[in-house]
């Protein structure tokens, strides 16, 4: 019973964690940039392949085991650089200020090649990089083990979204955001460069998103259709916990991360389901979410 | 004059906005056919009382009477069904379409049965759209698209569409602002022209004096919420307290 | 004036539709199978623009797209009934009743909220459909052959009865909307796109019109739902997946709110890019769609219906000289 009970905490626990890294990109660039970036999948899943390419590399350069780490977060860096100006400034800067669910069809059409382009690059094949899983070793708990690996993803989690939040709220920069956030337009006219700001969130957003493929890569097998995924799993997320809102995303990922792992174990036959029942459900009774993301104030 | 004589009826209307106060112990009663302007500084609480007539806003306390009924709770839809139009300070019109295009929605919403298999454009509408827009002068504007019309053209159309329901009292939110000082009186004119003949109740808010003496027999001054004035321009005009804090003529005299 | 484009409307329709069907006995079955398919899509897409003329695009148009389908396959596996023109027919009621029944709730909601409500929508449908077993689970189930006023056709005109049946009744569904979108009520939904707001110190509602478009495009979704059932004669909870929705959203977009026929056009295009990319050159059809999604959004944002239109408004106006 107790097993139970912590296999189930444990399990969502970690899925959770997985929830929030992937979706705390989707909902910071939502806030900032007001994009709902369907393309996020598409990004997550090029960290994954990245680092799926890499580290292979990696282990033939006999480099030291440790900073195989450090490689996954240079692939998913490197997504970000590369994929942060081909989106952002050639093609989301046009729709700046337009009908929000324009440039979401726009991400969408990006999405479409992202898809293509993991294909023409890395073909059909899966790629298997469990390696990396093993250096943390395991944890026992009585009958349970869990891999070392999937609950440092905890810690991984808590410490991007803290990161960021501090970065936010604490730092001249981050206040800088806030105030894009609350008013563009005033902003603007006391002398912060938007563009600036808009090119910076949505290479964090992207950065976010790669970095949960890179680490999500030895865990599964790296393939095409793992974007898809995500994309429902991310949208879900946001939508429950508030679109814009890093606390909102932290309890929309738990909520669904808890549920989902309790489901798993009593009723299988509810997985996708009762993730789409909660979002639809937070759209009908509270469609702005559990927290508003940072808002203007309306008079 | 019993309670029942009068058309529109605010009676102790209070709202507030937190701390700010935007109507205290409001009692206004309007007669049919009555042209009164509603003055007074920004933020006196002339939008926000024409807000609650509207529907937009509903008053803490009190009650808006409308022919007698009680509309205090009723929606802005509802209430323009009833027979109250507003018109905007911005114009709110459509702006792909043309001039006669936006009346012919203004017709349209008018009505409650509509035939699916008709077209909106057909003859019958057509003759009534031509009419308003004469009224208005409006006839060259008629097929070109009203993004691309000078402002006073659009806040013409944005009137003449609050009109063409034909509604019992049709509210103006400042009617000559964002128009050039020497547009304001060929444009209030225009408006006087459409407006007349037909026992028409305009209640209007608007910041220029000359205008609010030359177009309206009645004025009800403003300041903080509370109604400070209440008759004919002479009256209101001359009262010390609007002087103060309304139109500012003591500090005029004083220069 | 008026009734002399009504009067070209139906004559051009009459025209255009029989030259389908004459055309349909001599291209091959491979390519009456895509336009049929592509008429399915179609009509779906024609459900969005509908929503789209009131200001809306729905992400989650194959909630109605999988009810049609299973509708119509249920019927033909548990009821027996395989006359296609009762299926279609039925389908379309159906789901326009389930349409005004889930209307009200989505109809309070505008833009991205609308989008994601309609796409968790048919996502909980997609959830629901892969664990029922009883109706085949993530494979669905076969359909039975169709049959046209008790008639089974051989194998060589099945799909060309069903291609037959389709443009008929696309036809006259097309004819009537266009009359609901040249009537006042089309033209207030035109106004509640533009402001809403106006619209409702106008005296009508927002709600009522966007109520009317939801039924309808659930009513067309349930149409082009069973019709790409039977032409496939197979169903499957693929038909709610997001990413059928979204193939809906981008004919929409590709073609525009404008012009009807531009809307089954756009849907052939997705076809046959479906279709020669698939053969030719299968990783790179989901890259020509994105493609074609963005160049038609920078380049021909009111859609290609915008060119259709201008050309039918020089042609009648020369016509009616």
């Amino acid at each position: 019973m107790f097993d139970e009970i912590l296999t189930i905490f444990l399990d969502g626990a970690i899925y959770a964690s997985w929830l929030f890294i992937v979706a705390v990109g989707l909902t910071f660039v939502f806030g900032v940039l007001k994009i709902l970036n369907i393309a996020h999948g598409g990004i997550y899943a090029l960290g994954a392949y990245s680092a799926a390419t890499i580290v292979p590399i990696f282990y033939t350069l006999g480099l030291p085991e440790e900073f195989v780490i450090i490689a996954m977060l240079f692939s998913a860096l490197a997504v970000a650089i590369v994929i942060t100006p081909i989106m952002e400034r050639g093609l989301l800067r046009r729709f700046y200020g337009q009908d929000e669910v324009l440039i979401v069809l726009v991400t969408y059409a990006i999405y479409l090649v992202l898809e293509d382009v993991q294909k023409l690059i890395w073909g059909m094949k899966s790629f298997y990089v469990s390696e990396p899983r093993e250096i943390l070793g395991g944890v026992e708990m009585g009958s349970l083990y869990y891999v070392g690996y999937d609950l440092a993803l905890i810690g991984l989690a808590i410490f991007c979204g803290l990161t960021l939040w501090l970065t936010l709220n604490k730092t001249r920069s981050g206040k800088i955001v806030l105030a894009v956030i609350h008013n563009p337009e005033i902003s603007g006219c006391m002398g912060v460069n938007i563009n600036k700001v808009y090119l910076a969130a949505f290479f964090v957003g992207a950065f976010l998103a790669a970095l949960a493929g890179s680490f999500t890569a030895p865990l599964i097998s790296v393939q095409v259709g793992i974007s898809v995924a995500v994309v429902i799993e991310s949208f879900a997320v946001v939508i429950i916990g508030g679109l814009g809102s890093i606390p909102g995303a932290v309890i929309g990922a738990l909520i669904i991360g808890m549920a989902r792992a309790a489901c798993v174990h009593k009723f299988p036959e509810a997985e996708i389901f009762i993730m789409y029942f909660c979002m639809a459900g937070m759209l009908i009774f509270r469609p702005k979410g559990l927290f508003q993301g940072a808002q203007a104030r309306k008079i | 004059m019993t309670n029942a004589n009068y058309i529109l009826r605010a009676e102790g209307i209070n709202k507030s906005f937190g701390a700010v106060t935007a109507a205290n112990d409001i009692n206004i009663n309007i007669q049919s056919g009555e042209k009164v302007s509603l003055i007074g500084s920004n933020g006196a609480g002339k939008t926000t009382f024409m807000n609650m007539v509207t529907g937009y806003l509903k008053p803490d306390t009190g009650s808006i009477i409308f022919e007698n009924k009680d509309i205090t709770q009723l929606n802005p839809r509802q209430i323009t069904q009833k027979g109250i139009s507003r018109s905007f300070q911005i114009p709110q019109i459509f702006e792909p379409m043309t001039a006669w295009e936006n009346l012919l929605v203004a017709l349209g919403t008018s009505k409650k049965k509509h035939s699916y298999f008709k077209s909106a454009k057909s003859q019958e509408n057509a003759d009534y759209i031509d009419e308003i827009l004469n009224r208005f002068a409006l006839n060259e504007f008629a097929h070109r698209q009203v993004s691309e019309l000078p402002g006073g053209v659009r806040k013409l159309l944005d009137i003449a569409m609050a009109l063409v329901r034909k509604p019992k009292i049709l509210l103006l939110d400042e009617p000559t602002s964002g128009v050039g000082s020497e547009e304001k009186y060929p444009l209030m004119d225009t408006i006087a022209k459409a407006l007349s003949g037909e026992n028409l109740t305009v209640i209007f808010v608007e910041h220029d004096m000359d205008i609010v003496q030359n177009y309206s027999d009645r004025i009800i001054a403003f300041y903080s919420g509370s109604v400070i004035a209440d008759g004919n321009s002479k009256e209101v005009l001359s009262d010390s307290k609007v002087q103060e804090y309304v139109t500012g003529k003591t500090k005029l005299k004083a220069n | 004036m008026i009734n002399k484009f009504y009067n070209n409307l139906i004559v051009q329709s009459i025209f255009l539709m029989s030259i389908l069907i004459i055309m349909g006995l001599f291209i091959p079955n491979w390519l009456v199978f895509v336009i049929t398919k592509a008429i399915a899509y179609g009509l779906v897409a024609l459900g969005i623009v509908t929503l789209m003329r009131g200001g809306l695009v729905s992400f989650g148009q194959g909630f109605v797209f999988a009810i049609g389908g299973y509708t119509a396959g249920l019927l033909g596996t548990q009821a027996g009934l395989t006359d296609a023109i009762l299926l279609l027919f039925i389908s379309f009621l159906f789901t326009g009743f389930v349409g005004l029944i889930i209307g009200p709730l989505l109809a309070r909601y505008r833009d991205i909220f609308f989008a994601m409500l309609s796409l968790a929508f048919s996502m909980v449908l997609y959830g629901v459909l892969i664990k029922i077993d009883a109706i085949g689970g993530s494979d669905g189930f076969v359909l039975p052959e169709s049959t046209y006023f008790g008639i089974l056709p051989s194998t060589e005109y099945a799909d060309y009865m069903l291609y037959l049946v389709s443009i008929i009744l696309t036809g006259i569904v097309s004819i009537l909307l266009r009359y609901y979108y040249n009537s006042t009520p089309g033209l207030i939904a035109l106004a509640v796109r533009e402001n809403e707001l106006r619209v409702e110190y106008l005296g009508a509602s927002a709600f009522t019109v966007t109520v009317l478009n939801f039924t309808i495009a659930a009513g067309l979704g349930g149409m082009g739902g069973a019709l790409n059932g039977i032409a496939l004669g197979h169903i499957d909870p693929e038909f709610s997946y997001w990413t059928t929705s979204g193939e809906f959203v981008f004919i929409s977009i590709l073609a525009g709110y404008l012009s009807v026929p531009a809307v089954f056009l756009a849907a052939l295009l997705l076809e046959l890019v479906r279709s020669f990319s698939g053969r030719y050159f299968p990783d790179t059809w989901q890259l020509i769609l994105g493609v074609f999604l963005i160049l038609s959004i920078i380049y021909i944002p009111t859609g290609i219906g915008s060119f259709f239109k201008k050309f039918m408004d020089k042609l009648n106006k020369k016509k009616n000289e």
